[in-house]
């Protein structure tokens, strides 16, 4: 095997764990309280904001602006379900879509209000790790384990805690379990807090590698609603699976080709397959 | 104005009436605009025109429940395609414009049909157009030895009727005034005729509908397509103003998102919906930017952003809705004796 597609297939292995994350969150807000979030990237790139002015403007410690950051972007989806999502939650889910569409033009341009199109670097410069004649990035290899750390935290909190399986039951029988005394708005708060955690985390991990800018989240935003749909919506085992096929297809796609056309696959990809299993890859 | 200039009635031939005085009134006031205003307020009356042509063509799917997130997709192609062939092989735009509209015609009907065939609708349709629009926007990108990336491109500017580019603004303005009274027209076109019926019955229950005799595919197919074909009109004609195309401004999901808006802020269920919404953006847009200078870029996304937010949840009609759900309401307060039992039902 050439050892640059070795090399190409392992990076891609490596960006899709943080890739995983983000689609973990935004499956978890989607099975759980049935509304899409399609400005998840932009709370990241707030997450990313933060991590930058923490850490290398005002000399915060890494981990502790770390989980500055995590808390704030939580808090973010938490005043994101209270102010927005309440009130439409009721509506016709297009209605929600562009509710939190709304949010996104406004994140993106605040954040160019308040720091300008600047591209912005945290100034870390993690090395190379060299495997043979392979070289890695070390920030994508942290960034993947703790990706999976976090995704195991979740699948965790998710199946052993009361809250987690109380999140669980509401995602599978949202009237029973009003019945059953489960406050549903307690739920989809914390749920929403979580998913913003998720995003918080995400951005920790990707500030390593990419400078800041208010436009970062296109960059992630639509990749991941592709993620969640192939391995169908809600369906968190299958969207992070679904999370690997598509970094295999951009990172080997961008070896063979150029970075645009893998992303022009994946879409393509992710067209074809709503046509052929409309349920997700690993969907019933 | 009165609540007829807003519907669609008002362009129908017949006998005179207020609202038909008034709309011909507004007719000759728009057309005399060059021979008063400079031309700032021509090159902002130019955008207004041809942006609410756009959002007009948005509205004419998505009034129906096809909320496409992907037009970018086709005003992309639209802006790109007649530049290309002008700039490489010198084809003048009255061939490039409606290959482009052929070309945005396929590409509308390649996703529709088997969208439409297998039910993909509400934010999985979207989702769709919007992975679309994606494709579109990389493609661009990526062909950058064409058309040179993000960089955008810039036409060759040759002034004359065969490159479909004028020295003046005045001739530019007179044109856009014609296309957007075309998509109006092509609006009405559909509002009246039995499709709209049918289109009405698929959006409320599709299921429905097609027991009912109506051919959901073909009706869907339809509107798709002219909402496709002119999106592509209007993106060539945005170029051909503007002498000058980016992807990240006619491709993507930016301007996607922007169109969805746009129409819905105005109110895409009435014929001046889409064109007050291009109106109420972009004057709202240029008078922030005036207000605050450039020194502060995003001020006007920012308060743009917090209205979209608003509108989507207090009146998901929009503004020309709201106003003439307000004086319908205000005509119909006082009920005829007739009328009041069955209002009771």
């Amino acid at each position: 095997m050439d050892i640059f597609l070795l090399e190409a297939v392992l990076n891609g292995v490596l960006l899709g764990g943080v890739l995983a994350l983000l689609a973990l969150g935004l499956n978890l807000i989607f099975g759980v309280i049935d509304v899409v979030w399609i400005c998840y990237a932009e709370l990241m790139m707030c997450g990313m904001y933060a991590m930058y002015w923490l850490y290398a403007f005002y000399g915060v410690p890494f981990i502790a602006a770390a989980v500055v950051a995590i808390l704030v972007v939580a808090l973010l989806g938490v005043l994101l379900h209270y102010l927005i999502i309440e009130p439409v939650l009721g509506s016709a889910p297009i209605n929600q879509l562009l509710a939190t569409g709304g949010l996104l033009f406004f994140l993106q341009s605040f954040a160019t209000l308040l720091f300008g199109t600047d591209f912005r670097n945290m100034g870390i410069r993690l090395p190379l790790l060299e495997l043979g004649d392979i070289d890695l990035s070390f920030a994508r290899l942290l960034a993947f384990i703790v990706a999976l750390v976090g995704a195991g935290g979740l699948y965790l909190f998710l199946t052993r805690s009361f809250l987690g399986t109380a999140i669980r039951a509401i995602s599978q029988d949202r009237e029973v379990m009003g019945l059953m005394g489960v406050d549903a708005r307690r739920v989809y708060l914390l749920t929403s807090g979580i998913g913003g955690g998720l995003a918080g985390l995400a951005a920790c991990l990707l500030v390593l590698q990419y400078d800041v800018h208010p436009f970062i989240g296109n960059s992630f935003g639509p990749i991941t609603f592709m993620i969640c749909v192939l391995g169908g919506l809600g369906n968190m085992i299958g969207g992070f699976l679904a999370a690997f096929i598509m970094s295999q297809i951009i990172s080997v796609g961008g070896y063979y080709f150029s970075i645009e056309f893998s992303y022009v696959l994946a879409f393509l990809l992710f067209i074809v397959m709503i046509f052929v299993r409309p349920q997700g890859i690993f969907g019933r | 104005m009165s609540p007829d200039a807003l519907t669609p009635g008002a362009l129908t031939p017949g006998p005179l009436t207020p609202g038909r005085l008034a709309a011909a009134a507004a007719l000759v006031v728009i057309a005399l605009v060059p021979f008063a205003a400079s031309d700032y307020v021509l090159h902002i009356g130019i955008q207004i025109l041809l942006w609410a042509f756009i959002y007009t063509a948005w509205s004419m799917m998505g009034r129906f429940g096809l909320t496409s997130f992907g037009h970018g997709a086709f005003l992309g192609i639209g802006a790109y395609g007649p530049a290309l062939l002008w700039n490489y092989l010198g084809v003048t735009p009255w061939l490039g414009i409606p290959a482009s509209m052929a070309l945005a015609v396929v590409l509308a009907l390649v996703i529709g049909y088997p969208s439409f065939r297998l039910r993909v609708v509400g934010h999985y349709f979207a989702l769709v157009t919007l992975a679309l629009s994606q494709v579109v926007l990389l493609t661009l990108v990526a062909a950058r030895e064409i058309t040179g990336g993000s960089l955008g491109m810039t036409l060759n500017v040759v002034h004359s009727w065969y490159a479909l580019q004028f020295a003046d603004k005045t001739t530019y303005y007179l044109i856009a005034v014609v296309v957007w009274l075309a998509g109006l027209a092509v609006w009405h076109w559909i509002d009246r005729g039995i499709e709209r019926v049918a289109l009405d019955a698929i959006s409320e229950d599709e299921i429905a509908a097609a027991s009912a005799g109506v051919n959901v595919m073909r009706e869907k197919l339809r509107v798709t397509v002219v909402s496709a074909g002119l999106t592509a009109l209007g993106g060539a004609f945005l170029t051909q103003y503007i002498q000058y195309v980016n992807p990240e401004v006619v491709a993507g999901v930016s301007v996607s998102l922007q169109i969805v808006f746009a129409a819905i802020a105005g109110g895409m269920h009435v014929l001046l919906g889409p064109t007050v919404g291009a109106l109420f953006t972009i004057v709202l847009n240029e008078s922030l930017r005036v207000l605050f200078g450039t020194h502060f870029i995003g001020a006007a996304n920012t308060i743009y952003g917090i209205l979209l937010i608003l509108f989507i949840i207090f009146m998901p009609q929009g503004i020309v809705g709201l106003i003439a759900g307000i004086s319908a309401r205000a005509v119909r307060r006082p009920p005829r004796p007739a009328e009041a039992p069955a209002a009771g039902q």
